[in-house]
């Protein structure tokens, strides 16, 4: 009987063991991609056209662009990591992680607000507003610095009420209505539909680049190059354009 | 100050019906057996389960079904006696009695407290927490704590039968002590004869939640009505129509007694009247029955031989006797009572 | 062997924390106002929050204890709920109630000019929130295993409800008290998901010790390190102090 049961539960983890991520239908291949939480909305987009296309099952991995660079360096399974600034790919570069890495877009910071904008927002400057509750993202998320360097360019003192350990954290405080406003990406409020944003003039804003690279240790390094090949060619720039990107 | 009670409870198998009046100064017992509702009478009277009738106490109403009166457990003044003492775990042994004491707002309760143990014989363990306590220890502290209250009236709940066996009787003098002295009412419910004798001036019998006897500790145990009673009592109890000078019992058998009336009639035999032959005797008894040995117990030097037959009963004998005879279980007896010993009373 | 396992589960990872941790380092981290900002933080909220669950819980157990059928499996389903709840949902339910468009919420916001969010007291509240169902479970099983005849001994001696209570039922009821205190404290102290998402995170305000961890793994792992540390080394001294017999209510 116990004889069984080991054999029963060494069965079990095998296919654990052996297997990758899984996906649907004829996969030739299967990747995982390890993407800033800013570039969900486009990234998902690309998962039809390449399972289709080229047969590339992609499973996605979206966080705060700090969190994937430890989880990365802590040995977690990626092919491909698509980064919200060029640091932390320094970082994974320096510790021998990845391959050389190229920009694939850039994103630019806006203020975000509530849909129609009630409370009267049109610069940095009402950022300073103390009758606003303010949310940013931590500084030690990429947007968050961005922000910091973009409201110092500005000369503005802001207030936050809470630094939020994701971008998208920013929006969603703002589109349910627990902030007045925040500084995102514009591709966030691009993509999500139940916000307003503020542009901020070139002088005060932040570019932020964003490099993808394969991963040394990448598992799949033919689908993760096919990944990032598409991400660069004219139909994956379409569609992060269409996000709100700006492309390289 | 009185004690007068109906109280009706309804339970899963039956429903408890009694009435009693207790005058100050007299000890009632309520003696049945196990699961016949006294344990649910002294609650009720207590005021911690759910009644219906009325409850006087000192004229004061504390229950009345019909005018809707409840008046709560803490406002009654009925001081409660658990079988296990049921003393605070928390609190030292001066600190229970004088729990009462400070409930009722009254001024040095802890020196009244220490003055009730000292009273009674307990003062060195003032400061000991319960469960350093013997068991008798106990029982008698919780007596103390609720007669501290002065209450109007005590109740206990079969207050000995959680005691070893030799411990009862130390405790059984304390109380006797202790109620002679406490001028309020007093109603114990057990399933002790032996409890309710000793304690008791008068003596309420309740079976399946009925009264089926009252009287003194004497009557009751002289003239069982009940089965219960008698087989405690330890003496037989069999029951039959009278005619005169016979009893006819179940299943055609006949025990001739003297006077015996007429109508429904108990009989009672005391054992030690009941003598045993291995062959049919030739004499003068007229009660004279087959019978087949059951079983034997030994008391000592007596031995009581319970006989199966028409007439069952049971028989003391002395040890010797019982050798001599040979008397084991699946022997065949004679059973003999004189008539003169049969002591009929109306059912 | 499977208990060795199990055994392994637990203790390699505490281990693993205790080897890697820089300990000469350690004492310098200590000092750091972060470090020491979010440890001041953290253990004040959880012990706030630990004392609204006894003032709320003790109560709420009581009610559980004495209720039955249909009610009581209502009523304990909703007080074990946060228990079941991810604690991130939890945070979210808290915005939706009480968020400056939420359900009680908005009324705060209109008629007294508060607003929950983003404030200590929404730490406290998250906590409280996850926390209390340890206390409530705790107390509620305390009541149960209790002898009503100590309360009716009480009461035959005169005692009023409040005496009562306070005298007999709460003394009885101490262990199960204070081991579900501890637990509900440990909890609290522990509280992430719930807390990030109707607080938010700001440093002296809501910034806890489980959310300045997670903050400083990627900037400066050895604070994490050491903060987790300080957070295991009084998880520990609790779950060691607390002896078997006040353990024995669970």
């Amino acid at each position: 009987m116990r004889r069984k049961l080991w054999l029963l539960s060494a069965f079990c983890l095998l296919p654990a063991c052996i297997g990758g991520p899984s996906g649907g239908g004829p996969i030739k291949s299967g990747i995982t991609v390890f993407a800033a939480a800013s570039l969900q909305p486009a990234f998902d987009k690309m998962a039809t056209p390449l399972a289709e296309g080229d047969g590339i099952g992609i499973q996605f991995s979206y966080a705060g662009t700090q969190t994937l660079t430890t989880q990365i360096t802590q040995g977690a399974p990626a092919d491909v990591f698509a980064s919200a600034d060029a640091a932390h790919v320094t970082t994974l570069n320096n510790a021998g992680l990845v391959q050389e890495s190229q920009l694939f877009a850039h994103n630019r910071l806006e203020i975000v607000v509530a849909k129609g904008n009630p409370q009267g927002i049109h610069s940095l400057a009402d950022l300073g507003r103390r009758d606003l509750v303010i949310v940013l993202a931590d500084p030690s998320v990429p947007a968050g610095k961005y922000a910091q360097q973009a409201l110092a360019k500005a000369k503005v003192t802001v207030h936050p009420a809470s630094l939020e350990l994701q971008v998208t954290g920013v929006l969603s405080k703002v589109a349910l209505g627990e902030a007045d406003a925040g500084i995102v990406y514009h591709s966030d409020i691009v993509t999500s539909g139940k916000v307003d944003g503020v542009a901020i003039p070139d002088a005060q804003n932040v570019i932020a680049d964003y490099p993808i690279a394969v991963l040394k240790a990448a598992k799949n390094q033919a689908g993760a190059t096919a990944f990032v090949n598409f991400v660069l060619s004219a139909d994956g720039q379409a569609i992060l354009k269409a996000a709100g990107f700006e492309g390289v | 100050m009185t004690l007068e009670a109906a109280v009706r409870v309804k339970r899963d198998a039956f429903t408890l019906d009694v009435s009693l009046s207790v005058a100050a100064g007299e000890t009632l017992a309520v003696l049945g057996p196990n699961g016949a509702g006294k344990t649910t009478l002294l609650r009720a009277l207590a005021g911690l389960d759910e009644m219906e009738g009325r409850v006087v106490l000192d004229g004061t109403v504390l229950e009345d079904t019909n005018a809707r009166v409840h008046v709560p457990t803490e406002r009654r003044r009925a001081g409660l006696v658990f079988q296990d003492h049921v003393l605070f775990p928390h609190l030292s042994v001066i600190e229970n009695i004088a729990f009462g004491l400070r409930a009722q707002r009254r001024p040095h309760a802890t020196a009244m407290a220490r003055r009730w143990l000292d009273d009674a014989g307990l003062g060195d363990r003032a400061e000991s927490m319960p469960k350093s306590l013997s068991g008798g220890q106990a029982q008698r502290v919780a007596l103390l704590r609720a007669l501290a209250t002065e209450p109007k009236l005590l109740l206990l709940d079969e207050p000995l039968s959680a005691l070893d066996v030799s411990v009862r009787a130390e405790v059984r003098r304390e109380l006797t002590r202790q109620l002679s002295s406490f001028q309020g009412v007093r109603v114990l419910v057990t399933h002790d004869p032996l409890e309710a004798m000793a304690l008791a001036d008068r003596i309420v019998v309740v079976e399946r939640g009925s009264v089926v006897q009252t009287g003194t500790p004497d009557e009751v145990t002289a003239r069982p009505r009940s089965r219960f009673v008698a087989d405690l009592a330890g003496v037989n109890l069999l029951r039959g129509r009278a005619h005169g000078d016979h009893v006819a019992l179940a299943g055609n058998a006949s025990l001739a007694a003297l006077d015996a009336g007429s109508g429904d009639v108990f009989a009672v035999i005391h054992p030690r009247a009941v003598a045993l032959y291995r062959s049919k005797p030739d004499g003068t008894p007229r009660n004279v029955w087959r019978g087949e040995v059951e079983g034997v117990d030994l008391q000592g030097d007596r031995v009581r031989v319970r006989v199966h037959g028409p007439v069952p009963l049971v028989a003391e004998v002395t040890r010797g006797a019982m050798q001599e005879l040979g008397l084991s279980a699946g022997a065949s007896v004679w059973l003999v009572v004189k008539a003169t010993e049969v002591s009929v009373y109306p059912a | 062997m499977l208990a060795g396992l199990g055994l392994l589960l637990f203790v390699l990872p505490l281990a693993g924390l205790i080897i890697q941790a820089p300990w000469n380092q350690a004492l310098g981290e200590l000092a750091d106002p972060t470090t020491t900002t979010a440890l001041g933080l953290s253990i004040f909220c959880s012990l706030t929050a630990t004392a609204i669950a006894l003032v709320l819980g003790i109560p709420l157990a009581m009610i559980l204890a004495r209720t039955r059928g249909t009610l009581r499996n209502v009523l304990r389903a909703l007080t074990t709920l946060p228990m079941v709840l991810p604690p991130v949902v939890g945070g979210v339910a808290l915005l939706l109630a009480f968020g400056r468009h939420g359900v009680a919420g908005s009324f705060l916001r209109q008629w007294f000019g508060i607003q929950i969010p983003f404030t200590t007291a929404a730490a406290v509240m998250a906590e409280t929130f996850v926390a209390m169902p340890f206390l409530v479970i705790a107390v509620e099983a305390g009541l149960r295993s209790l002898d009503h005849r100590y309360e009716e001994a009480a009461r035959s001696l005169g005692a009023g409800y409040w005496r009562v209570f306070t005298r007999v039922t709460l003394p009885l009821l101490r262990p199960a008290i204070v081991s579900g205190a501890v637990l509900c404290w440990a909890r609290a102290l522990g509280e992430f998901g719930a807390t990030i998402t109707f607080a938010g995170n700001f440093p002296g305000r809501t910034q806890t010790v489980p959310i300045a961890v997670y903050l400083a793994l990627e900037s400066n792992p050895d604070a994490a390190i050491t903060l987790s540390l300080i957070l295991l080394v009084v998880s520990v001294a609790i779950l060691v102090g607390m002896r078997d017999r006040w353990l024995g209510a669970l």
